[in-house]
């Protein structure tokens, strides 16, 4: 008896004891150092936002960096941080009802891009609220100090961005307002993307047509932003004027914060995936056409004067393709006036006993009776060069034959057909991207400077992803586009390939909070990227 | 008497890790009491186990023993640098039965069931470890007949055959990366196997120059345990990985090395009613290279194969022991021990988070009658934090470490009995 009760005894004391405990709580060292985040506010564009995959989703929204953040500050001190509901996505689809499509995923069934299958939910039914994460997808510097941003009557003008319209307090109200309905103790800001990279170079420095070279203003000097088209460059002195505006807005109430620099072109998938010549040899000899194209091309070699090269497809490279340079002078009437007569000298010069008589005579033909739609086609094209950058969409259209490409070869698109503006950023639009981001970033680090704000070089650090960003965990990540499930997990960019996916917005996210504990002192955990996320993956679609 | 053996009867051999790696060292009440010292103690039929040739010298005709122990561990781990916290909490139920019977003067017959091995830990499913360990239960019971021969009036070998039977049970998740998940849990393996069998031995000898000195040695030999068609399940495999072959349930086949262990010891008679000893084992862990698992085509050849990285190292552990027989009804023990971990650094894996360790222990007998008493004993062991990682996982062609701050505790109360005539 008396050892059952010794026996239970025991047992319950042996429950209760033997408690282990760490020298020190794993909390025990973090705080916020000389930074208060009891107020944080974010400003910036999509990155901001939490955008990827080609829209913002409910799910993505939570890995957007701010978030990522404020899940550390609240470590220390950091006070409750919100973010535009998105409560009206039900099924997690992402995209405003009647506007844009749905978030990207991978079909594994055709191991393909698509929209995820279903309707967006999102509408644009006024929140009418201050957030703490004020970023706005697609806003450039400039408006988030635009009255009137988020009035809906002003979206169809171009006047206004449906996704402040979704949270603008009033119709008259700013972004930056807005924010600082929040009283910020601590702010991040992140904007210009839009001014250079996410419009005018994403769409290969074109306007909305496709074709129209998009202005650069520091070019032409306009520093008023109402004049501008939706692509074109910011002038950098309106950019500089327009951020140190924001900066001393930010800052009015003691506020201390991080500020980034604007990425550049090479570290983003969207503009490195598709190689400048991704045309192989196999695909071209393989196309019924191709004994026409090669003469073409050979005839073009001469009309231009060497501007077009001939067909190579016996050296083993794969081919570049041919596209239009809107900045070459054009010499549309030199081809359309050679035509007739390289013609002619192959009708009078070919024998009949020639094996290639029919071919060459039925070609001789097709010059003479298209000499003036090869003067207009081809009065700007030249071949593209490793200096060349093709966007990601490209891929879709190079080298896709139109059903009717017997009756008429000239329309395969960097074939026969020269590519766009919008699908390639030429080597002179690149310097203009670059020089432009210089400027801009060269502002950012001064205004900076003049306040002793932290600076997150995203630039330096998404540079270091071509030739591969070694994280804490030895994990070693590149600017690589999306290529399989057995790589997946090295993969930072979504599949829009412009947005980091949930791990690289966790990769970002540490970079500020490492600039963060060096600035100011701080003590903040990271995230750990390997856990989170990265491509969506669904079985079908 | 009968109350006290079932409630002693408690589970079978789920035991927990707690002395170097996955070897659980209990198997005595009055010898763990005593630091778990016994190559060169002959206190009870306790001693088929520690050191077989003891047998000879046993002063009753008919010696039997039977004890359990619930063993508590707890093991708390922690990463500052993200913000982890995890633990977990294990109770295991090692137990041991010995009988020795004198068949005459100088041939003594002996039977041990033992279980020297055990590791349930479980971690919540889906933490941060997952990817190494999410819950793993293996144990092993040991049959052992032995003999032990006289030889003169000093000195004595023995030894016998050992039987091993023995069950694993381990899930982990197949991957960090959040795309091989359903709804947030991630896919993961459950290996199985149970009724696993082997052969060993053991052999040793006692020699005592004197009434009061005791000098033994034991030698166990190692143990393959091979798991043949043992049964891998995947679970929460998404649906676009569901004809991936590497995710597809199947059988498998894995060796667990249970390694080999020499003790060395002596005990020494202070006085008639006091007496000290001293054990000095060696376990040959570096047979633990590697877990290697490897995962079988219907028609049992290879399909693919998980191979992780051990490098258990060759271990000592340290045992101090004593004994003070008071009076006629109680006798008290007490005991000290220093156990060194076999995981090297780097190689901390959290299916066995045990670094080096120092184990308290203490005991009483009470003698009922005669014939018969009823042994209780302690044991607390108590671990430093230690900072230590695994760094040999990849992912990716990556390699991925997992690490932290780990901070283990152990008690544990056992009871028993012994009788003889």
């Amino acid at each position: 008896m008396k050892n059952k009760f010794i026996y239970l005894a025991i047992v319950a004391v042996g429950f209760a004891s033997c408690e282990p405990e760490f020298d020190n709580a794993v909390d025990a060292n973090y705080s916020s150092g000389e930074a208060d985040f009891s107020s944080y506010v974010a400003i910036g564009n999509s990155l901001t936002a939490g955008y990827m995959d080609g829209t913002v989703s409910r799910v993505g929204q939570t890995y957007s960096y701010p978030n990522l953040l404020a899940q550390q500050f609240a470590l220390v001190g950091g006070g409750a941080f919100t973010q535009p509901s998105y409560e009206d996505d039900v099924n997690n689809l992402g995209g405003i009802q009647g506007l844009t499509g749905t978030r990207l995923v991978i079909n594994a069934s055709v191991n393909g891009v698509q929209p995820i299958a279903g309707s967006p939910t999102i509408t644009l039914a006024p929140q009418a609220m201050a957030y703490n994460n004020m970023g706005v997808p697609s806003a450039k510097s400039f408006h988030l100090r635009l009255p009137g941003y988020g009035n809906l009557a002003g979206v169809a003008l171009g006047l206004a961005n449906p996704y402040f319209v979704r949270h603008a307090t009033t119709t008259t109200a700013t972004v930056i307002g807005d924010a600082m309905i929040k009283n910020p103790t601590f702010f991040t800001n992140w904007i210009g993307g839009n001014d250079v990279l996410l419009s005018y170079a994403t769409s290969g420095g074109a306007k909305a047509d496709g074709m129209t070279p998009a202005v650069d203003h520091n070019a032409t000097g306009f520093i008023n932003p109402l004049a501008y088209g939706g692509n074109d460059i910011t002038n950098s002195d309106l950019f500089e004027d327009t951020y140190t505006n924001l900066i001393n807005t930010l800052t009015n109430g003691g506020a201390k914060g991080v500020v980034c620099t604007i990425p550049s072109v090479t570290s983003i998938p969207y503009f490195t995936t598709i190689p400048y010549n991704p045309v192989s040899d196999q695909a071209l000899t393989a196309n019924p056409n191709i004994g026409l194209i090669t003469s073409l091309y050979q005839f073009l070699s001469d009309a231009t004067n060497s501007r077009i090269a001939p067909l190579n497809l016996t050296d083993g490279q794969p081919n570049p393709v041919i596209i239009n340079d809107v900045d070459l002078v054009s010499i549309s009437n030199q081809i359309s006036n050679i035509a007739p007569i390289y013609a002619n000298t192959i009708i009078n010069t070919t024998p009949t006993t020639d094996p290639q008589y029919a071919l060459k005579i039925t070609f001789a033909n097709f010059l003479i009776n298209n000499a003036n739609t090869l003067g207009v086609l081809y009065g700007k094209a030249r071949q593209s060069t490793s200096s060349d950058l093709l966007v990601l969409p490209s891929r879709s259209v190079i080298g896709v034959d139109p059903a009717d490409s017997a009756a008429n070869p000239l329309d395969v698109p960097g074939i026969t057909e020269p590519m766009a503006n919008k699908w390639v950023l030429t080597a002179t639009e690149k310097t203009k991207v670059a020089n432009a981001t210089a400027a801009y970033n060269a502002s950012i680090r001064s205004i900076a400077a003049t306040k002793n704000l932290a600076v997150a070089d995203m630039n330096s650090i998404m540079t270091q992803l071509v030739s591969g960003l070694r994280i804490e965990t030895g994990q070693v990540y590149t600017a690589n586009y999306f290529s399989g499930s057995t790589t997946e997990g090295l993969v930072l960019f979504s599949l829009d390939g412009v947005h980091p996916n949930a791990r690289g917005y966790a990769v970002i996210t540490n970079e500020i909070i490492k600039v963060i504990n060096a600035h100011y002192k701080s003590n903040l955990p990271l995230h750990n990227p390997s856990y989170f996320p990265g491509i969506n993956i669904v079985g079908s679609n | 008497m009968r109350k006290l053996l079932s409630l002693t009867l408690l589970a079978l051999a789920g035991s927990t890790a707690f002395a170097g790696g996955y070897r659980v060292s209990i198997q005595g009440q009055k010898q763990l009491a005593m630091g778990h010292t016994g190559v060169a103690v002959v206190n009870s039929a306790e001693v088929a186990f520690f050191n077989p040739a003891g047998m000879a010298y046993l002063d009753k005709k008919f010696n039997f023993s039977f004890g359990g122990n619930a063993l508590f561990a707890k093991t708390k781990f922690q990463n500052s640098q993200y913000n982890w916290q995890a633990s977990t909490e294990n109770l295991g139920t090692p137990f041991s039965l010995y009988a020795t019977y004198k068949v005459n003067k100088w041939f003594t017959a002996g039977l041990a069931v033992y279980t020297p091995y055990g590791s349930s830990v479980e971690w919540d499913q889906d933490w941060q470890g997952a990817h190494l360990v999410n819950n793993i239960d293996l144990s092993a019971i040991f049959v052992q007949p032995s003999v032990s021969i006289r030889v003169g009036e000093h000195f004595s070998v023995g030894g016998g055959p050992i039987f091993a039977t023995g069950s694993v049970n381990f899930n982990r998740n197949v991957a960090i990366n959040p795309l091989l998940s359903v709804n947030g849990s991630g896919t993961d393996v459950t290996l199985d196997a149970k009724g696993i069998t082997a052969w060993g031995y053991t052999a040793g000898f006692m020699f005592n120059p004197s009434k009061k000195l005791r000098i033994g040695m034991n030698y166990r030999s190692e143990i393959i345990m091979e798991a043949r068609d043992g049964d891998a399940n995947f679970n929460d495999v998404p649906a676009f990985a569901s004809t991936t072959p590497t995710l597809q349930n199947t059988t498998f086949n894995s060796d667990l090395p249970l390694p080999a262990e020499l003790t060395v010891g002596l005990s020494y008679k202070i006085t008639d009613k006091w007496l000290f000893a001293f054990d000095y084992n060696r376990a040959m862990w570096s047979v633990y290279k590697a877990l290697n698992v490897d995962f079988l085509n219907s028609d049992g050849t290879i399909r693919n194969s998980s191979n992780n990285a051990r490098n258990y190292k060759n271990s000592s552990t340290y045992r101090l022991g004593t004994q003070y027989v008071a009076n006629d009804k109680f006798t008290f023990r007490a005991g000290w021990y220093f156990d060194e971990s076999p995981v090297q650094d780097g190689y901390f894996a959290p299916e066995t988070p045990r670094n080096d360790s120092m184990g308290y222990t203490g005991g009483l007998t009470y003698k009922v009658n005669s014939k018969l008493g009823v042994d209780f004993s302690f044991l607390y062991l108590h671990f430093d934090e230690v900072d230590n990682s695994y760094n040999h996982y990849q992912e990716n062609g990556n390699t991925l470490p997992f690490g932290g701050t780990y901070k283990s505790s152990v008690f544990s109360p056992g009871i028993g009995i012994t009788y003889g005539f």
